[in-house]
């Protein structure tokens, strides 16, 4: 579903060359839960970037879905990562002006749906998530789990072909992103694929994969022992 | 931004309002057939007007002539005076009215609208009748709104016969006699010009004279002294040619008889010809535009300002729609219709204020009558205000949203 082979990812500015991805491979196939892990400027972020359509990447193939996404102008990126990505936030990023129902709706306007069509969507999705009865709350009104769970509502409202997630769990207490991880298996469960970046070895065991990225490739995969060293 | 906005609309369109009354055309229909006409009969050293402008009357001698002559579709001379309408009820007071003295074409070139009645034709104007037109406020008073047509008044103890009634006319500028005031009001009544002269009636307008005149009425009228207007009806290039031929012939018979001194300088002015000649758009309004445009601009700057503020304040908001979706189209227009809906809020508190600006310049010169009129709004410029209002936010916006759809879709989702 996601296949992304020889990725390279050059920053230049006048005086310096940062390579952040380099030769980077990685298939992942449809109904994984994928876990990337790695220490600080491994490339996580930018491989999540890259997978997400955020930004583009220097050299490579990159196939999503069975689409080759290199050479895509701005609009139609855009539109290919309305239809097929959602994505999770560590700092959730909900838009504080807006309640729980509008935030969930920003996606599907940029879909094109119909008022009818997103309303039946909204509210499918926040049933999902058990924030049925909340939906004229404001985020501010809401706990951090709450907060996150709008979120991953908003990733799914538009049935996407995967979920990119950049630490879900990283601004909730253990109580919380229990909860919150608990969902995400559920949702993989029901058949939704998730790739999912986090620090936490006890979140990347939930997986069925754990990648390690290491100088901004993908390293050997004894994702216990490197953990152990960053923990240490 | 919205108060930005509507302070410089506010301002802009004040002076625009009365601007757009000063320069509009009062009678449109009839504008470019209608020409007033300048002979220059002033004194051999000195022009009327420098450089070289020739009187904006005429001499009771030349209008006369000029009128017997006939030699236009139609032609009108007259002049502003004064009567005093004498009520016949029982327990009603004279009261001085503002007259118009004029020749029977005055109604049909000008297109005057009647409620009862017309004008008088040129045997009244012969034959001196004793004829007279009123205004609806006048029939108003002596005659409670009938038709009043064949009544008699009374004015200055002569017995006039009420030919018409004029409904509403105020045309804006008074154009056919720009001389004596263009946003005075319409005179509440008209009497034949050959009444006016047998009777000796004064002039209430301007006279200029650049030699004494001799004594009496009979010398006025024989004299060099300029106060009638004369305007006549020319309907094609033809036309208006021929009768400056007939003007420069007519001068030159005056030249032949020790008159008009100066060089020839014959004028017909259609009537915006005529309101741009006599300058009726003053020329500090045109200075007030400049600089009330400058403000506005002043104002747009601002607002540019504060919409770039608005676009960096929400470069994370701009970031995290762009990572759900948006297009670089979807975030400009977004914000171009966000910057639509303020430039309406703006244009409608603009009109709010530019009737606040309105009625500040007429609590500042209350005291003159016109002021009324050049401060009054219309729909033109309401809807202008609110066009403006729309088309300078648009402006406005356009870098600091081509700004907002430049923002990179990863760059500040790590940031919120």
């Amino acid at each position: 579903m996601l296949s992304m082979q020889n990725i390279s990812k050059v920053y230049r500015t006048d005086t310096v060359e940062t390579h952040a991805l380099r030769e980077f491979s990685l298939n992942v196939d449809e109904g994984e839960f994928v876990s990337v892990t790695g220490p600080s400027g491994s490339g996580k972020t930018t491989f999540l970037n890259t997978a997400g359509l955020l930004e583009e990447f220097s050299s490579g193939t990159y196939e999503l879905d069975g689409r080759d996404v290199s050479g895509l102008n701005d609009t139609e990126r855009s539109r290919l990562r309305n239809e097929k990505i959602g994505f999770i936030f560590q700092s959730f990023n909900l838009i504080p002006e807006l309640d729980v129902f509008d935030n969930v709706d920003v996606p599907l306007r940029y879909r094109g749906f119909d008022a009818a069509e997103r309303k039946k969507r909204i509210d499918h999705v926040l049933d999902i998530v058990g924030l049925g009865s909340r939906n004229k709350h404001l985020p501010s009104q809401l706990s951090g789990g709450q907060q996150q769970r709008v979120a991953i509502a908003r990733a799914l409202a538009g049935a996407p072909r995967f979920l990119l997630a950049d630490e879900p769990t990283g601004n909730l207490d253990s109580h919380m992103a229990d909860s919150v991880m608990d969902l995400l298996s559920e949702i993989n469960r029901e058949g939704t694929t998730i790739i999912m970046v986090t620090h936490e070895p006890s979140l990347a065991s939930r997986a069925h994969r754990n990648i390690l990225v290491l100088d901004g490739q993908v390293g050997t995969s004894e994702p216990e022992l490197h953990l152990a060293a960053q923990t240490a | 931004m919205v108060a930005a906005i509507a302070v410089g609309i506010g301002a802009y369109m004040t002076i625009i309002n009365v601007d757009y009354v000063m320069s509009s055309n009062p009678i449109p229909h009839r504008s470019d057939v209608l020409f007033h006409v300048e002979v220059d009969s002033w004194q051999p050293n000195k022009a009327y007007y420098e450089p070289d402008h020739p009187p904006e009357q005429v001499t009771y001698m030349d209008g006369i002539a000029l009128l017997e002559a006939g030699k236009a579709r139609r032609q009108v001379l007259s002049y502003k005076t004064g009567r005093v309408l004498e009520p016949q009820g029982e327990g009603e007071r004279p009261f001085e009215l503002e007259s118009r003295s004029t020749s029977a074409d005055f109604f049909a070139m000008f297109d005057t609208p009647f409620v009862y009645g017309g004008g008088w034709d040129k045997s009244a104007d012969d034959n001196e009748e004793y004829v007279v037109v009123i205004s609806k406020e006048i029939n108003e008073r002596l005659f409670g709104g009938e038709n009043s047509v064949g009544q008699t008044l009374v004015m200055n103890g002569d017995p006039y016969r009420v030919s018409g009634v004029m409904d509403t006319w105020q045309p804006m500028p008074k154009f056919y006699d720009v001389n004596n005031g263009p946003f005075e009001e319409v005179e509440e009544v008209f009497l034949p010009l050959s009444v006016a002269i047998a009777n000796e009636f004064g002039s209430y307008g301007n006279t200029s004279c650049w030699k004494a005149p001799e004594g009496g009425w009979e010398g006025r009228l024989a004299s060099e002294c300029i106060w009638l207007q004369f305007w006549v009806e020319l309907h094609s290039e033809n036309e208006r040619q021929e009768y400056l031929a007939f003007l420069e012939a007519y001068v030159e018979t005056q030249k032949a008889v020790g008159r008009f001194p100066r060089p020839t300088n014959n004028r017909l002015n259609n009537v915006m010809e005529w309101m741009e000649y006599q300058e009726v758009v003053a020329e500090d309004v045109g200075v007030l535009k400049g600089l009330s445009l400058l403000f506005l601009v002043v104002c747009l700057l601002n607002t540019i300002g504060l919409l770039l503020a608005k676009v960096t304040r929400q470069v994370g908001d701009i970031s995290l729609r762009r990572a759900l979706g948006a297009s670089r189209r979807d975030v400009f227009s977004q914000y171009i219709v966000e910057a639509g809906v303020i430039g309406l809020a703006g244009g409608l508190l603009g009109v709010a204020m530019t009737w606040l600006g309105l009625q500040g310049i007429k609590s500042l010169y209350g005291e003159l009558e016109f002021i009324s009129r050049l401060v009054a709004m219309d729909w033109p410029v309401i809807f202008a205000a609110i066009v403006l209002a729309i088309i300078a936010a648009l402006a406005a916006a356009l870098y600091p949203t081509w700004k907002a759809s430049g923002v990179h879709p990863a760059s500040q989702l790590k940031a919120l």
